[in-house]
């Protein structure tokens, strides 16, 4: 009996470690390859061309989904602050609200979350199923590295469209909110925005949102490609990955936002 | 598959519409196209006590933001709060003898300065100081100074402590 | 053939020459010491039942892989020690046709023969498309160019890598196993385009392939691999009429011998016993 407990707890023990063993050699091989990447940016960058085709998967491509979002979460903000601001007899600051709200949390991280789904998961199996076909391999024995061809413009167009598409949400989600707290509701037009205007700041609200989403726009497409080219070379190992993607390039969302918030409005 | 000419020119627009999104959240969500940034003149004001008063706080005449709070810090000689604001260059003809006050924006909104023109044919420049200020109201105080008085002189009246239109 | 300068020397001096090769992969030994010659302007087949490495040997080859111990001798540069930059000219001059054919899935098949002279060259695009149009044609899929590789048969897909792999005109080709799942008559196209392009263009093909009847009716030489080592070589008919117990399995698809039928285990009769034991 003793020994059935014993064996179980060093079963479990063993198992913590080789989850451990394996989280940080994907770790290790996940920092090789981002070297590898950013090795080859100015190869990148000197044939802009390639990067511009995958900004229109990556980043145009991901346009309807931030939009639409973008839009409905504006709506609810302004519906769900009006009735709580109303009760203060507050409901000027509605604008203030709904602005801070998205500028600061809302548009970088739902937008990073809604593009590691639309546009992350859509990488890491377009390059797992070229690495599955050999395409990946057929490149380098045609003397074309892959990190300039394939993955540096990838990485580069999500790192690009990223901010982009977040600064969209906030301007959309804010014109939402305008209609519902303006337009349905009734609030003073000039109150909406004159309050807005003067409770947010361009440097520690607008810049600090635009950091946020550039930081995780580099993390979500550094997780998208890597998964794609540590993809195991199956139809499972696609779809295992693309998964993989989706959860790690959340989970990183919201731990980086975490840290970011700390840092800059503390 | 799209023609590379055509993929080029819709990602030319979604730069473009995500350049002007950044555009519309610095100048029309943000502060930076209203008074109190760029171009304006400094004045100052000595306050006993500014109570919440913050940076980019607006200054207002009438009502009208004219201006916002540059700076705040103390004086090394007197202890008391040297209030800098900018003024718009839109508003040059502010008498000399103007006073200051700072007020809250509601019962809980943000603190502002309140300018009161005086009579003055001279009008203020950069650089010149307000000199008849009056300080914040620190809720605090008033309540403290209404229980104070409560215990003191049992006034029945009190209940709606004077506080408010102190 | 080569613009080697050392002309006449080192036209008769093997292209690839593969000294002491041994490779392993999670422990095992994939190759054992094996030495294999790849004559200019022949082809070579390279034979072998199934996970014998025949694959791994050319991404050896191709520098994809760096070798445990050994050298890789490719026209004088030793390929496992070749700098990156090296290695990527080197590569230049190799083609490789792989065994699903590995077109780039977001371009149609003339970029896709176009796409190493537009990684490789300056080329204005004129030249591009006439000689795009070339390979196509020595194929015989100039019609096809504007189909999308999704939409070809896959002996037209081989086809269609065939022509990118000659379109830098390299010194060899290697083929990766280019027969296996093709109906007769894709087999019997892709054979005579094997040895037509070889002979037109002076070229010098590595056939790697089970597949004993095609590839004896067009290699010059032949080596047979198992188990990590060379166990038979010589001409088509010297294979044929090997003694070899290796090379007469393979030869005559026999399911038991070298190779066993049995993958390794403990004897039968052992594991038997040993679950009646547990399971009491």
């Amino acid at each position: 009996m003793m020994n059935a407990v014993l064996a179980g707890v060093i079963g479990f023990i063993r198992y913590l470690g080789r989850f451990g063993l394996g989280f940080f050699e994907r770790l290790g091989r996940a920092h090789l390859f981002l070297i590898s990447l950013l090795l080859a940016l100015p190869a990148v960058l000197a044939r802009f061309r390639l990067t511009v085709v995958q900004m229109y998967s990556v980043g145009f491509l991901s346009l309807v989904i931030i939009v639409v979002s973008g839009l409905f979460v504006g709506m609810v903000l302004g519906l769900q602050g009006y009735n709580t601001l109303v009760d203060f007899g507050a409901e000027e600051s509605l604008g203030v609200l709904v602005a801070l709200s998205l500028v600061r949390e809302l548009g970088p991280v739902v937008s990073a979350l809604l593009f590691a789904g639309r546009a992350g998961s859509a990488l890491t199996a377009e390059i797992g199923l070229m690495k599955a076909t050999e395409q990946l391999s057929a490149m380098e024995m045609m003397a074309v590295d892959p990190f300039r061809r394939v993955l540096g413009p990838r990485f580069l167009a999500g790192f690009i469209s990223m901010p982009l598409l977040a600064a969209m949400f906030s301007a959309v989600g804010i014109i939402g909110g305008y209609f519902v707290g303006v337009g349905l509701l009734g609030v003073d037009t000039g109150a909406f925005w004159a309050q807005m205007q003067s409770a947010v700041g361009v440097r520690e609200d607008i810049m600090n949102g635009v950091i946020k989403s550039i930081v995780f726009g580099f993390a979500v497409t550094w997780i998208a490609v890597f998964e794609g080219y540590d993809t195991i070379p199956t139809s499972e190992g696609i779809s295992r990955a693309t998964t993989r993607t989706v959860v790690n390039s959340s989970l990183a969302v919201l731990g980086l936002d975490f840290i970011l918030t700390a840092l800059m409005f503390n | 598959m799209l023609q590379s000419k055509t993929i080029e020119i819709i990602v030319g627009i979604f730069v473009l519409l995500g350049l002007a999104a950044l555009l519309m959240l610095s100048m029309k969500v943000s502060n930076i196209g209203g008074p109190g940034e760029g171009s304006g003149y400094k004045i100052e004001a000595e306050f006993l006590n500014i109570g919440g008063l913050k940076t980019r706080a607006p200054v207002k005449m009438a009502g009208v933001t004219i201006g916002r709070v540059h700076g705040i810090s103390i004086d090394e000689d007197t202890y008391n709060a040297v209030v800098v604001m900018n003024i718009s260059n839109d508003y040059k003809n502010i008498p000399m003898d103007t006073s200051a006050s700072i007020y809250t924006a509601g019962l809980l909104g943000e603190q502002y300065i309140s300018l009161q023109p005086g009579g003055s044919e001279t009008y203020l420049a950069e650089g010149d100081q307000i000199q008849i200020t009056s300080d914040a109201v620190v809720l605090e105080e008033i309540i403290g100074q209404f229980m104070y008085n409560q215990a003191a002189g049992g006034n029945e009246d009190g209940g709606n402590g004077g506080g408010l239109d102190f | 053939m080569t613009e080697n300068n050392n002309a006449s020397a080192a036209a008769d001096q093997p292209l690839v020459r593969i000294r002491n090769l041994s490779f392993r992969r999670a422990g095992r030994l994939i190759f054992d010491d094996v030495d294999i010659d790849i004559p200019r302007g022949r082809i070579t087949g390279i034979m072998g039942p199934s996970g014998c490495g025949k694959t791994t040997l050319l991404r050896l080859i191709g520098g994809q892989l760096k070798p445990a111990a050994g050298s890789i001798d490719f026209d004088g540069m030793i390929i496992n020690q070749l700098r990156r930059k090296s290695l990527f000219e080197a590569r230049k001059r190799m083609g490789m046709l792989f065994q699903s054919g590995a077109l780039l899935t977001d371009m149609n098949v003339f970029d896709n023969v176009a796409f190493p002279l537009r990684e490789h060259t300056e080329l204005p695009e004129s030249m591009i498309h006439d000689l795009v149009i070339m390979k196509l044609e020595a194929v015989g899929l100039r019609g096809a160019r504007n189909l999308m590789s999704s939409e070809l048969s896959g002996g037209m897909a081989r086809r269609v890598a065939l022509a990118r792999a000659i379109a830098l005109d390299p010194d060899m080709i290697m083929y990766d196993e280019p027969f296996t799942g093709q109906d007769p008559i894709s087999m019997g196209v892709l054979i005579r385009l094997i040895k037509r392009t070889n002979d037109a263009l002076g070229l010098t093909s590595m056939l790697v392939s089970h597949d004993v009847a095609e590839t004896a009716s067009i290699a010059d030489y032949i080596y047979v691999l198992s188990d990590g080592k060379v166990v038979g070589q010589g001409s088509p008919d010297e294979i044929r009429d090997s003694e070899s117990e290796w090379v007469r399995q393979f030869m005559d698809a026999r399911p038991d011998g070298p190779v066993p039928f049995h993958y390794p285990a403990p004897a039968f009769e052992d594991e038997l016993l040993a679950g009646t034991r547990e399971s009491s």
